[in-house]
This record gives C-alpha cells, structure tokens and sequence, in this order.
C-alpha cells in the first residue's frame, strides 16, 4: 500500500496489517459517506489517530455561474446545493435578494414560506434519521422515514410541480398560491405525525445498541464546536442555545413560539435527540402556522428586470444543516458581481478531524452520519 | 449380491433420508431466504418480493438459475484449491449437522449417542470454511473480515456450548432422541426449567450464524466487505447455503433441546388433545386462501403456478390427516410437524430481531460474548447442577429450579449493571490520541 | 461384512489418511496448505477414535483439536507475515545423508523390536465393546475414579491461561 506522502501526514510507516500506522482510504464510492466524500484515515491498528477530507468531487462552479446570471435566473441553482432540503436555499437566496432589493415579501407569503420551510426540515432530519440509521446497522427506520417523507414530497410537488429541486419561491414573494386542500392535508400529516415521531423513538432512542453505538462517540465540546465554527444541530448538540430563528428572525418565524432542543455532551447520541426534537417543534410550527394563514398578496412590488442598487448583503438563515448564509455584493447590473454562499455542511465537515481521533473504525460511519452533510452542499 | 444386500438393509432408510435432506435443503434454504425477504418487507412496510411467480414464490428458483449461469470468477493470485474447497467445507459442516438431528420420532438419520457433541463438533469445523475462504482471496479486507468473523464465532461457540451443556444436564443425555423422551418424560420443556440457558443459547446461536446484531464482519456499510466478498455466482451460492442450512441447524437444536423437539404442546395433557387437528387446519386454510386468490391474479400463469401451490398445500393437509386413519403414524407426520413449526418460529424471531435492532461494534461483540456471555453460561451450569442435587435431596423440582434460576437472574442483573458502570466511568472511548 | 471386517478397513483408511496428513504437513510449501493438511490428520485420529468405539473422544477431539487449537494455528499463521518462510530452502544438500542415518537407525530399531518381541508383556487386545453408554461411562471415571487428576489438570490449564492473558496484556 505505498502512496506518495500527503501532506500533514509526514512520517508514515505502511507496513503489513496489524503492524504499525496504515492509511486507510474510504471512498469517494462509499456505501456510507452520503455523496462522493473520500476521507483518509490514519490508523494505528484499530485506532484513528487522524482524519484528512478530500472534497470536490461534486464542486460545479456554482458561484462562478452566479455572476453570469440574472438574479432570477440563480434562483433554481441554489437548490442544487442541499439538494435534500431545496426549499431552505431558495429561502435564504430570496430573503438575500430582497434585502439586496429593500423590498419586503407580503405577509400570506412570509406565512406559507414559513410552512414550506418547516416541512421542508421535516423532511430533511427524516432523510438524515432514516440514512444514519441504516448506516449503524438498523435496517426499518429508513423506510418508515421515507414513507413519511414522501408526504411532505406529495404536498410539495402538489404546491409547485418538483418534489426535489422545488424552486418554490421567488424574488419578493410566492409565484403560485397554495393549492385548495393545501391546509387540511399539511394538517392532516402533521396529526399523524407525532405517532410517527413515537415510533422512530421506540426503535432507538432506549435501545441499547443504538446507545452503545452513539453516546460518547464522536464528542465536540462547546468551545471546539464555536471554534470550528460549527452551526445548526451540531452546536446544539453540544449544549449552545443558538437558532438563527430566534436570534435573527427572518420569514414569519418571530409570530410563533418555539423552543431550541440543545445537547448535553455534544457527542453522537444528543445530536440525534436534538434533531428528534426538532422535529417536534418543526411540527409545532407549521400547526401553528397553518392555524392561521393570512389573506392577500403574494408577490411583493418587484419589477421584472432586477437591478439593485450597488452594495452588499450577508443574510442567513436557519436550514436544516445549520447556518446557511448568502453574502451577495452588487454592482448596480442586472448580475450580482459575488455570491459567496456559506455552507453549513461544508464547516460543520471540518469538525470530523476532530471527531473522529481516538474513535474506532466502525465509528467513522456514525460520526459522518451525526454531521449531516450533504456533497452538493460541500461542494458547490 | 445376497451379502450386498444383507450389508445395506439396515442402512436403507438412513440413506434414503439423507437423500432426501440434501435434495430438499437448498429448496428450502431458498425458500427460507425469501422467506426472510417477505418478513422483513413486511417489517418495513412495503411488500417484497412479488414479480416472480404469484406474490415473489418463485423468487428463489430465478435466483437459483442465474447465480448457477454466472460467470466463475476466480481472483488473481488466489489460491485456487483453497478457494474451491472452502465453501465446500462450510456446506458440508452444516449439511452434516443434519445427520444427528431428529426431525419427528422417525426421520433421522442416526441416533448417535453422542448425537448433540457431534452437531457441535461438525459446526465448529465449519468455521474453517470462513477463515480459509476469507485467506485465499488474496485480499487484505476479505482476510480481516474473515478473521473477525472467525473471532467472534469461536468466543460465542463456548457460550453456545455451555448453555447447551444446562440444558443436557437436564435431560441426562447427548442423544437427541432421549432429551426429547426426557422433556415428554417431564412433562415440561427445558426452556420453562432453563429459562436463562435458551436465552443464552439464543444469543449466542445469532453470533454463531453471523445474524444481525452480530454481523459487523458482513455488513456493507463497513469498511471491511468480509469473506464473501471475492466469491460470486455459484460459489457465494454455496456460502449462502451454508449460512442459512447453519441458521436451520441451530434452530433445531434449540427446538429439540429446549422446545420440546416433536411433542405437540401439552403432549401430555388429554384438554389439549384438539391441538392434533391443527396440523391439517392450518394446510387447509392456507390451500383455501391460494385456491381464493388464484383467479384474481394478473397474469393466467400466475394464477396457475397460485393454484399449483394451494394444491400442494392440499395435499400437505392430506398428509397430515393420514394418521387419523391410520393412528400407528401419528407420531412420524405430526411429529416432523410440530418439530418443523418450532424451528420456524425459532427462525423467525432471528429475522425479527434483525430487523429491529442495530448493529453491534466489533469490540462491543467481543465485550458481550467474554465479560457477559461466558461468565453467566458457566454461572447457569453451575446453577442447574445444583437444581438437580437439591432435586435429588428430596427437594420438589420446580423450587429447587425457581430458586437456582432467580439466583442465576440476580447474577447477570449485577454482570449488566457492572458493565454499564465500567462504561460510565471510563467512556467508550479508553484513549483519545492527541493531536 | 462383518463388522469386524468394517472395522479393519475403517482402521485402515483412517490410519494411512492420518500417516499421509502428517507427511504432507511436514513438506508442503505453503503453511497454510501445512495447516489444512494438520487437521486432515487430527480429523482421521478422531476416526480412529470412533473404530476403538471412544464416541466422546471422537466428538471432542474434532471440537478441541480441531474447532479450537487448529483455527487458533491458523489465526496466528494469517496474521504474520509469512512471506519469510516460503522462500526459505526447503531441503539442504545433505538430504542424502540424514536420509541414509534415517534409514541405518530405522533398521536398527526394527531390528531391535523384531527379534526382542518376547520381552515386551503384550496384553492380549481388548475383545467386546465399550458401552452404548459411553459419555456416562466417561463422566463417571473422570469424577469418581480419576477425579484427582482431572482437577490437577484443569488447575494446570487455568495457570497456563492467566500466564497467557498476563504476558500479552498491555502495560498500561
């Protein structure tokens, strides 16, 4: 197994199994890395002692194709990104241009972005529940996972006509209006959804080899993780209160009450209960929302060629992954002269060094699980 | 010619029965394998197998067909006797284990005194079929998964071994035929008398077979794809007979030495006597539903290969009405019965436990077999040796088991909770490197 | 056929299967070619085992020999490397002689057993057969007559295995 030396690694010996120090190569076709990620270990027998990501086996230049774009015309790329989560991006992208703008979304459609999002994060932390599942060796959940998933699917290419890359929203508003039947079926799924939430718990949460197999792997104490620069559900994991919801409120997010599951530990086993819970309070949410969906407009005052003004946004919202940020700087032409996107999975990925030293083997495929990172996210 | 004769008559019927298990078990072992397909659909709420023959029964014959016109691929460097002979081994280990084994009063093979030490026997050797076919691979991730495997089956084989030895010292014999005579004898089945030694069996008999939780060496989603992995077509075939004729193997040796082998439940209690109708009721109703759903099929050959199946199932029914007519072979048919539906259930809680729970890490397996497994499987010999000595100081059975069994509960409670406390103290995790 | 007839062949074969394993242990190239034909003839021994009517031995020699020690062996052959010992030279220019002295010695000793047969007090071999009871049998002379003994040995192997565990145990 010689290899040339890779830097940061110097003075390896390879030698016959069992021995001293290999370098074991997982990927970029892995059963377990969720996308083309190629991870290089560095083991002592059985031991990690390093970890050394190689990305960019998904990287599409999506930036760079930003600025030979019309700002309408970048919106269907940035669900190409998270693609497990489209709707979220176009959130964050549209807010980003509207702030850009001035403009301001009419309220019917801050609600129902609202309810769309909220779905959507359902339907992520279901995706991500039911893969890291699979991946430590449970083979039911992901199919009850799914089943439920494909609801929130159902309703959403009802609402737009795409189940994964959506493009639901527009600069300054909605395009389309909900459909009829839109509440009593979202209310329909989410009555039926606690008992399924219950059911996914009842399979792992006191089962004994799930809690071997996560508490106490893949640690990231507080301040390691706000070093790392880590968001989303791997902060919260470790015990930090912070929701950009709440912190910075975009959308309609600041008329409904909610709470931030965090962790104690900040090892494999809270970030599971955090995003179990958020699944709860996503439910919440979106009850809440639905209750009461307020009447009028659904497109704000935007003309059709989009021309802001000269300047430069940061705006972030709360995806399902964690943080996800646009900063959008402007030269007064109908293209954004930078979109520099800020992907959670991409940094929250930079803890996985540090995640994995001292774990075993067997552990690389739950700690890659607990980060939910998604490749076209990483990569852009 | 007369000598020739003379010298095989005694031996005819074994020869006949062991021409028939090694006719019957790969169908079966098929069939068992869709079996597990259907099961775990429904666990998982879809449906399974269904394109293949009227609801997926077909399935294992088209399998069958194409692994045998596979192309044979044989890995560079490998060794190529080796590699020949090791699935053999593996197959020939469990198919051999059938020859002890007593499927009703009649079909066996052989009564060996020794009947349950030579089962064991002939399954350890099949390990050898792991190890020597994960090595002539000539690959470095076959050799590990086949050493892991290896591991782990011989740290659980002692747990399996001792946990049989409880229930042997019950029966007060190795001859298969004698622990079943012996539980008819006592009118109770081990399990209820040894509650902690079929459990431990049951655990230790899912490590054994590489079953989920304990199959970490096979899994896909680990680095290392195990010794199967350079074995294609008719040669992973052979593997996966092995595999699944070890799992029916095990089954029946727990069927035989804790579920009462071929007494019917409540063999001896004369209320229960209408349980001997529900051999050829259950045939019958299963023969009714083909025969309703045969012409609401799809397809015309569906519909005929459905009603193939009700027709068989018919005459099952009609077998196992014989002895009501002719009461001298009660005991063979409904023996081999209530013996065949023990080793199924016994089957199917293997595929329901893998199905719900997650898998075990290597060194959590090896943890659970050593620190847990062996020292309560040696505490529960001990306990039933006692059972028996108090028994036979005058002491009613049942107490002096009541009384040894809690004793051998208590001490696998304090074994649990000494394991959960090593755990909390010094983390999953023995030593984080730094860096 | 009479069954001692049966038994004859069965002695046979097993005995020359077991001869022929050894031989081939000692002179295949490939340890772990060394290693299968090793328990061909500890497997042959337990057939041996089973025509003196020893059932017990038969199935524990296949379970201890065979199922424990041998995949031990074969454990320890695949985690070395081996590739040492392959290109070692097998047989040396002075084969010629040691086979000559093999030879001059055996004939010595069979010399030596032939013609002094009368010294040796040969009993005369057991006729009849062990009992059909044949794991009581067992049981019983191994804890009521030969109990001493049975304890010492098990002490014997509980030292041997806290020896191991200690010399290989990590100094933490």
């Amino acid at each position: 197994m010689a290899e040339r030396p890779i830097t940061g690694f110097a003075n390896i010996e390879q030698t016959v199994l069992g021995a001293d120090e290999i370098i074991l190569n997982m990927g970029p076709q892995h059963p377990s890395t969720h996308g083309v990620l190629r991870v290089k270990l560095r083991l002592d027998g059985e031991r990690i002692l390093d970890s050394e990501c190689i990305i960019g086996y998904l990287h599409r230049g999506v930036e760079k194709i930003a600025e030979h774009r019309s700002y309408q015309q970048f919106a269907p790329y940035v669900d190409r990104m998270d693609y497990v989560a489209a709707i979220s991006n176009g959130l964050g992208y549209c807010e980003a241009v509207e702030k850009l703008l001035g403009v301001e979304a009419p309220p019917r459609a801050k609600v129902v972005r609202t309810i769309l999002t909220e779905l959507q994060r359902i339907a992520s932390h279901l995706l991500w529940l039911g893969t890291h599942a699979l991946d430590i060796g449970a083979l039911t959940p992901v199919f009850y996972c799914f089943r439920e998933r494909e609801e929130i699917l159902k309703i959403v290419e009802k609402y737009c006509g795409a189940r994964l890359t959506t493009h639901a929203f527009r600069i300054g508003g909605l395009q389309y209006d909900t459909y009829d039947g839109f509440e009593q079926e979202v209310k329909r799924f989410l009555e039926d959804f606690t008992a399924k939430i219950d059911e996914y718990e009842q399979l792992l949460t006191e089962n004994r080899i799930w809690v071997a197999r996560t508490k106490g792997i893949g640690v990231l104490t507080v301040q390691e993780a706000i070093d790392l620069g880590a968001t989303g559900p791997v902060l919260r994991g470790s015990g930090m209160k912070w929701d950009i919801r709440k912190a910075f409120p975009y959308a309609a997010y600041d008329k409904y009450e909610f709470e931030i599951p965090t962790g104690q530990n900040g090892d494999t086993y809270d970030r599971y209960l955090v995003r179990i819970q958020e699944l709860r309070q996503s439910r919440h949410i979106c009850l809440q929302a639905i209750e009461d969906i307020p009447s009028g407009p659904i497109l704000g005052k935007v003309g059709k060629v989009l021309k802001p003004p000269p300047g430069e946004v940061y705006h972030s919202i709360e995806a399902p992954k964690g943080e996800l940020g646009y900063y959008i700087v402007s030269d007064g032409t109908v293209q954004p002269y930078r979109v520099r996107i800020r992907p959670p999975s991409f940094i929250n990925l930079e803890a996985l060094s540090k995640m994995v030293r001292g774990h075993l083997v067997a552990d690389v495929v739950a700690i890659i699980g607990t980060l939910d990172i998604v490749l076209g996210e990483v990569d852009r | 010619m007369s000598a020739l004769i003379e010298f095989f008559t005694p031996h005819l019927w074994p020869i006949v029965f062991s021409v028939i298990i090694v006719a019957v078990l790969p169908l079966l072992a098929g069939y068992v394998v869709l079996l597990e397909r259907k099961v775990m659909a429904d666990m998982q709420a879809r449906l399974g197998p269904m394109r293949v023959g009227p609801h997926g029964l077909l399935q294992p014959i088209a399998d069958a067909v194409k692994l045998l016109i596979k192309e044979d691929i044989i890995p560079e460097n490998a060794d190529q006797a080796v590699f020949w002979m090791a699935p053999v081994i593996s197959v020939t280990a469990a198919l051999l284990a059938f020859s002890a084994l007593a499927i009703g009063p009649v079909f066996q093979i052989a009564d060996l005194n020794i009947g349950l030490l030579f089962i064991v026997a002939v399954s350890s050797m099949g390990i050898f079929g792991i190890i020597l076919g994960g090595w002539s691979s000539n690959s470095h991730y076959s050799l590990l998964g086949a050493l892991r495997s290896t591991a782990q089956m011989i740290s659980y084989e002692t747990a399996a071994g001792l946990a049989l030895v409880g229930g042997v010292l019950l029966a007060g014999s190795l001859s298969t035929r004698e622990i079943v005579q012996a539980q008819y004898d006592a009118g109770v089945w081990f399990v209820f008398a040894a509650p902690l030694g079929f459990f431990l069996y049951l655990v230790a008999s899912i490590a054994e077979t590489n079953r989920a939780p304990f199959d970490l060496p096979e899994a896909e989603s680990e680095l290392v794809a195990g010794y199967m992995t350079e074995y294609s077509g008719f040669r992973w075939a052979i593997y996966f007979l092995a595999e699944y004729a070890n799992m029916i193997v095990v089954a029946s040796i727990a069927s035989t030495l804790f579920l009462g082998g071929w007494a019917r439940p409540f063999a001896r209690t004369p209320i229960f006597n209408f349980l001997d109708f529900a051999p050829p009721l259950i045939f019958l109703v299963v023969a009714g539903y083909c025969f309703y759903r045969a012409p609401k099929q799809p397809e015309r050959i569906q519909a005929m290969v459905m009603a193939l199946f009700g027709g068989l199932c018919l005459l099952l029914a009609a077998a196992m009405a014989l002895p009501f007519v002719f009461p001298a072979s009660k005991a063979g048919i409904h023996g081999a019965f209530w013996f065949l539906a023990k080793v199924f259930l016994y089957v199917y809680s293997f595929m329901w436990i893998r199905f719900t729970f997650p898998r075990f890490r290597f060194d959590q397996l090896m943890k659970l077999g050593w620190y847990f497994m062996i020292p309560l499987s040696i505490v529960n010999v001990l306990a039933l040796g006692v059972a028996l000595v108090l028994k036979d100081t005058g002491w009613h059975p049942a107490a002096a088991l009541l009384l040894t069994n809690a004793a051998t509960l208590l001490v696998a409670v304090w074994l649990v909770a000494n394991a959960q406390k090593k755990a909390a103290i010094s983390g999953p995790v023995t030593s984080r490197a730094e860096g | 056929m009479t069954p001692d007839q049966i038994n004859q062949i069965a002695f046979y074969f097993f005995g020359s299967l077991a001869v022929l394993g050894a031989i081939l242990t000692v002179t295949a190239k490939n340890i772990v070619h060394s290693a299968i034909y090793l328990i061909t003839s500890l497997l042959a021994t337990a057939g041996i085992f089973l025509t003196l009517q020893a059932q017990f031995l038969f199935g524990v020699q296949i379970v201890l020999y065979v199922g424990g020690i041998m995949v031990l062996f074969v454990f320890v052959i695949m985690l070395v490397n081996l590739d040492v010992s392959l290109r070692q030279i097998r047989f040396n220019r002075q084969k010629w002689v040691a086979g000559l002295l093999t030879l001059v010695l055996a004939s010595q000793l069979g010399f030596a057993l032939w013609f002094g047969k009368e010294a040796f007090n040969l009993a005369p071999g057991r006729t009849g057969e062990l009992s059909a009871q044949n794991v009581q049998q067992f049981g019983r002379g191994l804890f009521e007559r030969y109990v001493l003994p049975f304890e010492i040995a098990s002490v014997l192997l509980l030292v041997a295995l806290i020896g191991a565990v200690v010399m290989t145990k990590k100094r933490v």
